[in-house]
C-alpha cells in the first residue's frame, strides 16, 4: 500500500467534471510531479490532497488513513504556494512558527525548530524581517521553511517557482532537488513547466483534460510517451510528429515519409520497435529533435541510424546547438545539430535519424502503437 | 525627487501660474469665510454682533460664549449647556462605530473568503440597505425600538446607527478583502488556524487602511446625524446635533449669536479632529478598497 494513495478520486463542480477517476499511489520518499497545461486538473488534485477542495467521489489516504472529511490542519501536510502566501503582518520567524503555534507546540520547541530549519535554508539572518522586505528568492525560501518546520508527512508544492525570474528558477530547482535528496521527504509538486517535471521528479503524472495521461518515471515519459499529447507536451523543443505509412521492404516493416520535393524517404524501424503486423497502416511518427542530427553528431551506440537527404528551411543557432528546420511528411521538423556544423538554409543536407528513438502513434486514437 | 515630480506635471509660464494661484487663493478665501465668521463671532460679546460688526475682528476678546454654550446655555427646558448632549453623542458614536466596523470586517471576511450558497444575494441585500432613504425606516424602526424596550435611549440610537452602518462597512471591507490573497487564508488553514483565528491573526492586522476609511465614514455620518437623533431620543438621550438645534431654535429671550456660533463649532470639532488625525489614510484607503493593483 502506498504512503499517499489516491483511489478513484474525482472532482466535479456542479455538472462539470474537472477531474476524472484518478488512481495514483505514492511511496514514501517519492517526488511526484503533476504536470500539464492550465486547466488540466493538476492544481485541483493537489488541493484535494491538501483538503482545501473536497473529493466528489473516491478516496485519498495518507499513511493508510482515509482523509475524507479530515480538515487540512489535521492531515499533517504542508503546502508551498505559488504566491508564497507569507503572512504580511508577521516577520519571517513568526511566519515559520505560526503552524507550530496553531498546533499547540510550546514556544521553546518552536524556536528550536525554526532556527534549525532557518540554518538549513540559510535564512537565519532574515528571521526578524517582514515578508515585504524580502526578495523573491528569499520569500521562496521562507515559504519552504514554513513547510519544513512542520515536519509533515507529505509536502505539497503548487507551482512554487513560477514567480521567479529564469536564472533564480534554475537555482531554486536544484536546491529543491538537493533538499529532497537530503531529507528524503514525500513530495507532490504541481507545475506546468515540463523541464521542472523532468529534472525534479522520481515520477511524473502528465495530466490533460482532467485525466492522467501517463504516469511513469521521467525516462519512461520522455522515451515512451503513451500518446500524442504526452509526446508533444514533454520535451523542448517538442517532439517532431509527422504522418508516415508503414510498408514492407525486404521483408521488414518500414516507414515511408513524404519529402518536400515530392519523393519519399524510407525509414526502417529499429528491431525492438518493430512494426511488423501493421503493414499498410497510416501512422504518426514521433522523433525527438536530438534523434535528428548531422551525421557526425549521431548517437554512436545506436544500431539504427538512417540517413536521408532533405532541404534545410531555417537554421537557428542557439549557442550550444544549432536547430535545423526541415520538412518531413508535410510537417515542419526540427533537428538538433552540433553548433559548428556548416549548414545553410536552402541547401539539401544529409540528416541522420536515430530510429531507436522513434515512436509511432495511431492517427485516430492518438495512442501509442509501437 | 524634484526632477521626477516636475517631469510629471505640465510646465506653465510665470503668467499663467500667477493667474492659477490667484484663483486658488480667491476660492480658498471664499470657502474659509464661513469658518472665519463663526470663529470671530464666537469670541466677541453679543453687543458687538448686535452693533453690526459681523465681519470684523472682536474689539474685546472673550471666551464667555464658549463657556456658556458648554455648561450654562438654555437647551430646551433646562439650562445645562451642550455638555451632557456632547457626552450622549460620544456614548452613541463610539460603540456604534466600533461595532459596525468589526461586524463589517467580519461580513467582508465571510463574503470573500468563506463563500456560501446565496452569498451574492446576501451581499446584494446588504448593499440595498445602504441606499434605503432614512425617512422610510422611521416608523418601523420606532416600533422595533419600542418592542425591544430601547425607545428614547442612547443604546437605542446605537442600535439604529449600527443597523444602518453595517451595510456600508460591509461594502468597504468586502471590496478590500476581495483583493486580499485567498492563498493566505488557505495557508493559514493548513497551518491549523480556525475561522476566528484567521480573522484575528491574518485578516485584521492587514486591514488598517480600510478600517480607517470605515471609521471616518461612520463617525462623520453618525455624529452629524440629525434625523434619527431627533426621532428616537428623549430629552436625556438627545445627541449633540439635536441639542444644538434646540439651543439655536429656543424662542425665549435674546438670540445669543455668539453662543450659537460657539456651540456650532463644538458640534463640528470631533469630526474635524478625526479627519485631521486619520485623513491621510482616508484617501489612501479609499483607493486601496476600490482600485485594483
Amino acid at each position: 500500500m502506498g504512503f499517499l494513495e489516491i483511489r478513484n478520486a474525482t472532482k466535479s463542480y456542479g455538472a462539470v467534471k474537472v477531474l476524472h477517476e484518478t488512481d495514483i499511489a505514492v511511496e514514501e520518499g517519492e517526488f511526484l510531479v503533476l504536470v500539464g497545461p492550465s486547466g488540466c486538473g493538476k492544481s485541483t488534485l493537489l488541493n484535494m490532497i491538501a483538503g482545501l477542495e473536497e473529493v466528489t467521489s473516491g478516496d485519498i489516504a495518507i499513511k493508510g488513513r482515509s482523509m475524507n472529511g479530515v480538515r487540512p490542519a489535521d492531515r499533517n501536510i504542508a503546502m508551498v504556494f505559488q504566491s508564497y502566501a507569507l503572512y504580511p503582518n508577521m516577520n519571517v520567524g513568526q511566519n515559520m512558527a505560526f503552524g507550530l503555534e496553531m498546533h499547540g507546540i510550546p514556544k521553546a520547541e518552536r524556536d528550536k525548530a525554526v532556527s534549525q530549519v532557518a540554518d538549513l535554508l540559510q535564512i537565519s539572518h532574515l528571521l526578524d524581517r517582514k515578508p515585504g522586505q524580502l526578495s523573491g528568492g528569499q520569500r521562496q525560501r521562507v515559504a519552504m521553511g514554513r513547510a519544513l518546520v512542520r515536519d509533515p508527512d507529505v509536502f505539497l508544492f503548487d507551482e512554487p517557482l513560477s514567480n521567479l525570474d529564469a536564472k533564480l528558477r534554475v537555482d531554486m530547482r536544484t536546491e529543491i532537488k538537493k533538499l529532497h535528496q537530503k531529507l528524503g521527504t514525500t513530495i507532490v509538486y504541481v507545475t506546468h513547466d515540463q523541464i521542472e517535471a523532468l529534472t525534479l521528479s522520481t515520477r511524473i503524472a502528465v495530466m490533460f483534460g482532467g485525466h492522467v495521461q501517463q504516469l511513469g518515471t521521467p525516462k519512461e515519459i520522455y522515451d515512451n510517451p503513451a500518446n500524442i499529447f504526452v509526446a508533444g507536451f514533454m520535451g523542448s523543443p517538442s517532439m517532431n510528429l509527422f504522418p508516415a505509412k508503414v510498408t514492407t521492404e525486404n521483408g521488414e516493416a518500414v516507414a515511408k515519409v513524404a519529402l518536400a520535393d515530392g519523393t519519399s524517404a524510407t525509414l526502417p524501424f529499429a528491431q525492438e520497435r518493430s512494426m511488423a503486423g501493421h503493414e499498410g497502416r497510416d501512422i504518426i511518427l514521433g522523433i525527438r529533435p536530438e534523434a535528428i542530427t548531422d551525421e557526425d553528431g549521431a548517437d554512436r551506440n545506436s544500431k539504427a541510424i538512417h540517413r536521408i537527404e532533405a532541404r534545410v528551411e531555417v537554421t537557428e543557432p542557439a549557442g550550444s546547438d544549432t536547430f535545423v528546420v526541415s520538412h518531413l511528411g508535410g510537417k515542419e521538423v526540427t533537428g538538433r545539430f552540433r553548433a559548428d556544423v556548416d549548414v545553410r538554409a536552402g541547401e539539401t543536407f544529409p540528416f541522420a535519424i536515430n530510429m531507436e528513438k522513434a515512436v509511432a502513434f495511431d492517427p485516430e486514437t492518438e495512442q501509442r502503437i509501437g | 525627487m524634484a526632477s521626477n515630480a516636475s517631469s510629471q506635471v505640465v510646465r506653465t509660464g510665470a503668467g499663467s501660474r500667477f493667474v492659477i494661484y490667484t484663483l486658488l487663493a480667491i476660492f480658498c478665501l471664499y470657502y474659509l469665510l464661513p469658518l472665519y465668521v463663526m470663529v470671530v463671532n464666537s469670541l466677541k460679546p453679543l453687543s458687538e454682533i448686535q452693533a453690526g460688526g459681523m465681519m470684523s475682528l472682536p474689539s474685546e476678546w472673550t471666551i464667555a460664549p464658549w463657556a456658556s454654550a458648554w455648561s450654562t446655555a438654555q437647551i430646551g427646558v433646562a439650562a445645562t449647556g451642550l455638555k451632557p448632549y456632547f457626552l450622549n453623542s460620544i456614548l452613541m458614536v463610539v460603540p456604534a462605530v466600533a461595532i459596525s466596523t468589526v461586524l463589517g470586517a467580519l461580513n467582508g471576511y465571510v463574503l470573500t473568503k468563506w463563500r456560501f450558497r446565496g452569498d451574492t444575494i446576501v451581499f446584494g441585500l446588504l448593499l440595498f440597505g445602504c441606499f434605503i432613504p432614512f425617512q422610510m425606516v422611521l416608523i418601523p424602526m420606532a416600533r422595533m425600538l419600542g418592542l425591544m424596550g430601547l425607545a428614547g435611549t442612547v443604546p437605542g440610537l446605537v442600535f439604529v446607527h449600527l443597523v444602518y452602518g453595517i451595510g456600508f462597512s460591509t461594502l468597504y471591507f468586502r471590496n478590500y478583502y476581495q483583493q486580499f490573497p485567498t492563498e493566505l487564508v488557505r495557508a493559514a488553514m493548513i497551518d491549523g488556524a480556525g475561522f476566528f483565528t484567521i480573522f484575528r491573526r491574518i485578516m485584521l492586522p492587514s486591514s488598517g487602511p480600510i478600517a480607517v476609511v470605515c471609521i471616518i465614514w461612520q463617525f462623520t455620518n453618525i455624529w452629524n446625524d440629525f434625523l434619527f437623533g431627533a426621532s428616537f431620543s428623549d430629552f436625556d438621550s438627545q445627541p449633540m446635533t439635536v441639542a444644538l438645534n434646540n439651543l439655536v431654535q429656543s424662542s425665549t429671550g435674546v438670540k445669543e449669536y455668539n453662543v450659537h456660533f460657539a456651540g456650532a463649532i463644538m458640534a463640528a470639532l470631533p469630526t474635524l479632529l478625526v479627519y485631521v488625525v486619520a485623513g491621510r489614510y482616508f484617501v489612501r484607503g479609499l483607493m486601496a478598497g476600490s482600485v485594483k493593483g
